[in-house]
């Protein structure tokens, strides 16, 4: 370790500093999509907790983004803004709670069925918002107004305005940051890890290893609706395809890119994923080829994703240090 | 529903369930004995109606399309393993999803470089073309009766192979303990082969036989893939049996399900599954 | 802790790069325009008809639109909803562009128009029929030169009633286009004293259409409608045929069944009646040039796809021609496109109050691979618009 905490904590500041001020520099469109690189951020190290702490695989994981993200659609009034400190308990809440429905499910499973039986479960809140009336059906819904953080007749900020939108999405990522490390840290973090190595010793430790995990599912699900909740306040467009397993594999991958079981590295594999996404569809219009073609590299290559490429690359200099 | 409607709907369901079933034993089969999940299943589908559509043009007939096909499927499956599969057995489900993931992207985009985005469709051969009248309106095709009895000769086949031959011995070792059989002197890798070269050819050949009934278009892979992931599911991971009896379930579900409750077609497969896995969490032949 | 440097490191490093991509300024006396169409997935083939028939247009005209010569900035959108809100902003904020073209899939076509009018861009619809674009949805700025999904099935209505059809089942994909397709139908068929007797509706995108038609077969109907296009077109017209229900129960669809899916169905195609704004043989001298001038181009024959972005590029030019050239007259340039009479290969049509066209629907019989026109299934006929502000 050649920097002390102290150092680390400010390095993170800079971090945080410099994507504070990026605002200040950046044309409309590029703060946008950092904002939503934010947004994917916070989805991808809500899904690391299943992933890579828990080791809980999931292929389900957009249904609570979906779904959190339909909530605020569906609550806010057409022709006025909402109340931002109703609809974001409310929109996290529906995502925690429809987590631990499935979850008392689909966490009886293990392994390969695990993985599956999340698929299927995404695929049903798909349809049900697909083909039903109840969210606009397959043209998807408009929200209108960006809610309003009203307190009385104050209101503190805007998120009407772009820049506001964007602190106030970047504060929330910092939140959920400094929240997984104090849960991580946490007895209740602890076990979790341990059930991730070995289940079966844990419960003969005498933990209820299926609550622990449901813990984590239904933390995870209202992280991942936070993360649907400022999707629809940023885009205000919200459609059925969010929910679709094709957008629980793309978070997943961006776990892996990024490398698992590090908030940090779920951050960078966001960030990684969409600028890889960008650069090649400005190459070619066959893009989803090189996409594929990196996904298989990475897997095939670089197992424990980009926060571990610099550790491999530290060892390859390290025996040439050797040979000298 | 009157009596006549209830048979005839029975035989829809068994029918499409035979035909759901011959692309899931290939998935289970690769699951169950080498424990692979492969995301990329729906895209050997897709490959086989494509090497239809090409080789019934080419050849002028559907059945000299199969007999040329096979083996062509068969060949990308054991290269496809000997290159990319092989280094999966000892990494984690999680990076197996990955994998196959990227190789549902690279195979939809080669599709599109190769041949196109069009749709296509694929002449029966004549001689099962026509249909038989069951009342003054409605007939059924006979093609979809033989595509029936297909899937029930393939789904015996399969279980002499894997239950009477020796091969099938080996595969069953070593599904069980892959050192022990090696030590044995048994060729592990070569058995890994055939079974995925074997999973492969499975989905190939239900694209090609669903080909003339279907239309050969981009990314007819996807609900396939899903619909064998919820049949081996119900029916238990590795089991044959079990893919045959949760296909029929699936079959029946999805067919009376659109007659008698329409309104929820879209979640029944999906829900009949989620009662299966509350009833037995390991499907309904699973080993647990 | 050293690992959290080089993390951060890498955040940074990304965060500059995005900062050092900035728009390229476009000189004022040039259109640029935006065509975000699908050149991925499903819906590829008719993303690339669209772009074709716009630039055939522009391609006629020297490279220019109204005088004015044309820049293109392209977005693939992949036909996925989830990425479209970006992807439209993309060309409207980064590239800047005067006007945005595009698409093919409804949802994707919704959040554009979200977009467009939140920064009021001009927007031009080439495909997608969601009611709701000229509807609940209008605006100034928004423009559609293809259909509404009621348009076409409404046409139907009057036809079967004259072929004395008195009882329908209806079949289609339980999403927005197909239900707004059969509401349609429906509406006229239904004030003509036709009766529904069984709306039925299958979950997209499934295919397994047998029981449905052991129940059609049962509840034995005058006359199938149905809303299905590419893949799923081609199943249900092969499987219909293949139950011997089509000589029984003969099957009419909104056009979409038969347009670029006929080969593909073998002989089940052969005969079935759609409606829709443009058909094959049709007599008009714009259409003859049109088809010349595409197949030279392009070496295949163009569908209503290109047709619909051929029309596009018309309609631009119509707005720009009367303002001079001027991109910045947004005014009068809406003026002008409200105004316009567009001589399209599908026959002359204008713009209705909601900004969708007022057409001609013709009623087509599938014949080989082609879709010859049998006679006008309903004259200049305008979209109700129910819900849209600007009537």
């Amino acid at each position: 370790m050649i920097f002390s905490d102290r150092t680390a904590l400010i390095l993170k500041l800079l971090g945080v500093s410099a994507l504070a001020g990026y605002p200040l520099v950046g044309s409309e469109f590029y703060i946008e999509l950092v904002a939503k690189v934010l947004i994917l951020a916070i989805f991808a190290m809500s899904l690391d907790l299943l992933v890579g702490f828990g080791g809980l695989v999931s292929l389900g994981h957009a249904a609570f983004f979906g779904i959190a993200a339909y909530t605020v659609a569906l609550i806010s009034p057409e022709y006025d803004p909402a109340n931002l400190w109703l609809v974001l308990p409310a929109s996290v809440l529906a995502a925690g709670l429809a987590a631990l429905a499935i979850g008392l499910l689909v966490l009886r499973t293990k392994g390969i069925y695990f993985i599956m039986v999340t698929l299927a479960f995404t695929q049903m809140a798909f349809y049900l918002f697909h083909d039903t009336a109840l969210g606009g059906g397959s043209d998807g819904i408009y929200l209108n107004f960006r809610p309003e953080p009203r307190v009385g007749e104050w209101m503190p900020f805007d998120l009407a305005e772009g820049h506001q939108l964007y602190y106030f999405i970047l504060a929330a990522l910092v939140a959920v940051y400094v929240l997984l490390g104090f849960v991580l840290r946490s007895p209740f973090g602890r076990v979790l890890v341990g059930i991730k190595s070995n289940e079966h010793r844990m419960r003969s430790m005498g933990y209820s290893t299926f609550h622990y995990k449901l813990g984590a599912f239904v933390l995870a699900g209202a992280l991942a609706g936070l993360a649907g909740f400022l999707y629809a306040v940023l885009f205000g467009f919200v459609t059925p395809e969010l929910l679709s397993w094709h957008e629980s594999g793309h978070v997943l991958m961006m776990v892996i890119l990024g490398g698992m079981g590090s908030p940090i590295g779920a951050m960078l594999g966001a960030g990684s994923m969409v600028a890889l996404e960008e650069g090649f569809s400005l190459l070619t219009k066959h893009w989803q080829l090189l996409m594929g073609l990196v996904i298989l590299a990475v897997v095939l290559f670089l197992p424990g994703g980009l926060i571990a490429l610099p550790a491999r690359l530290r060892g390859l200099f390290a025996r040439g240090d050797h040979h000298d | 529903m009157d009596i006549f409607s209830f048979l005839v709907q029975t035989l829809n369901a068994v029918q499409y369930g035979l035909l759901l079933f011959l692309v899931a034993s290939g998935l289970t089969l690769v699951f169950g004995i080498m424990g692979i999940i492969n995301l990329a299943h729906g895209s050997f589908y897709m490959a086989g109606a494509y090497l239809a559509f090409g080789l019934t043009s080419a050849t002028g007939n559907l059945l000299w399309a199969i007999v040329l096909g096979v083996p062509l499927a068969m060949a990308i499956g054991a290269a496809l393993e000997a290159l990319l599969f092989v280094h999966l057995y000892k990494r984690d489900h999680l990076e197996q999803v990955l994998l196959t993931y990227g190789l549902i992207l690279i195979f939809e985009e080669l599709r599109s470089i190769l041949v196109g985005d069009d749709v296509h469709g694929v002449p029966m051969p004549d001689f099962l073309a026509g249909s038989i009248p069951l009342d003054d309106t409605l007939s059924y095709p006979v093609y979809r009766l033989a595509i029936s009895v297909v899937c029930v000769g393939l789904a015996i086949g399969l279980y002499f192979l894997i239950q009477r031959t020796r091969l099938g011995m080996m595969i069953r070792a070593g599904s069980h303990d892959r050192d022990m059989v090696q030590s044995l002197g048994i060729n592990i890798k070569l058995i890994y082969r055939v079974v995925f070269a074997l999973g492969v050819v499975m989905a190939a050949l239900g694209g090609m036989l669903a080909a003339p009934i279907s239309s050969v278009a981009p990314n007819m892979g996807g609900q396939v893939l899903i619909l064998s992931f919820v049949v081996v599911v119900v029916g238990g991971i590795g089991s044959v049996w079990g893919a045959l009896i949760g296909a029929l379930l699936i079959g029946f579900a999805d067919t009376f399900g659109k007659v008698i409750l329409p309104d929820f077609a879209g979640v029944m497969v999906y829900l009949v599954m989620a009662a299966v896995l509350l009833w037995r969490p390991e499907g309904l032949l699973g080993k647990g | 802790m050293e690992k959290t440097i080089n993390r951060l490191t890498g955040l940074l490093a990304g965060a500059a790069l995005l900062g050092l991509v900035t728009p390229a300024a476009h000189a004022a006396d040039t259109l640029k325009v935006g065509l975000m169409l699908p050149a991925t997935g499903t819906y590829a083939k008719l993303g690339n008809a669209i772009t074709n028939g716009f630039k055939l247009y522009v391609d006629e005209n020297g490279g220019k639109i109204g005088g004015v010569a044309v820049e293109y900035a392209v977005v693939d959108d992949e036909s996925d909803p989830a990425k479209a809100t970006e992807n439209a902003n993309k060309l409207v904020k980064r590239d800047e562009v005067d006007v945005l073209v595009g698409t093919v899939h409804s949802g994707v076509a919704m959040a554009m128009a979200k977009v467009a009018r939140g920064t009021k861009t001009l927007m031009i619809v080439p495909n997608a029929g969601a009611d709701e674009l000229t509807g609940p949805l209008c605006a100034p700025n928004i423009f559609r030169t293809s259909f509404t999904n009621w348009q076409p099935s409404y046409a139907m209505g009057p036809v079967l009633l004259d072929k004395g059809v008195k009882k329908v089942v209806t079949l289609t994909w339980k999403y927005s286009a197909g239900l707004q397709a059969i509401e349609g139908f429906k509406e006229s068929f239904t004030a003509g004293g036709g009766e529904i007797v069984k709306e039925l509706t299958l979950p997209f995108p499934n295919t397994e259409f047998q029981p449905y038609l052991t129940e059609i077969a049962s509840l034995k109907p005058d006359a199938v409608f149905v809303f299905f296009a590419g893949g799923g077109a081609v199943k249900l017209a092969k499987d219909y045929a293949a139950a011997g229900l089509k000589d029984s129960i003969p099957l009419y669809g909104s056009g979409f069944l038969t347009d670029g899916t006929l080969d593909a169905m073998g002989g089940a195609g052969e005969g079935l009646q759609t409606t829709l704004h443009y058909a094959d043989g049709l007599d008009n001298a714009k259409d003859k040039a049109f088809r010349a001038g595409y197949q030279k181009a392009y070496g295949m024959a163009p569908d209503v796809y290109a047709v619909q972005g051929y029309d596009a590029a018309q309609l631009l030019a119509a707005g720009l021609s009367a303002v001079s050239g001027k991109v910045d007259d947004r005014k009068g340039m809406i003026a002008a496109m409200e105004a316009a009479q567009i001589d399209s290969p599908r026959g002359t049509f204008s713009m209705s109050a909601a900004h969708n066209p007022v057409q001609d629907i013709y009623l087509r019989e599938g014949k080989g691979s082609a879709n010859p026109v049998v006679s006008v299934a309903a004259k200049a006929l305008a979209d109700p618009a129910r819900g849209c502000r600007m009537k």
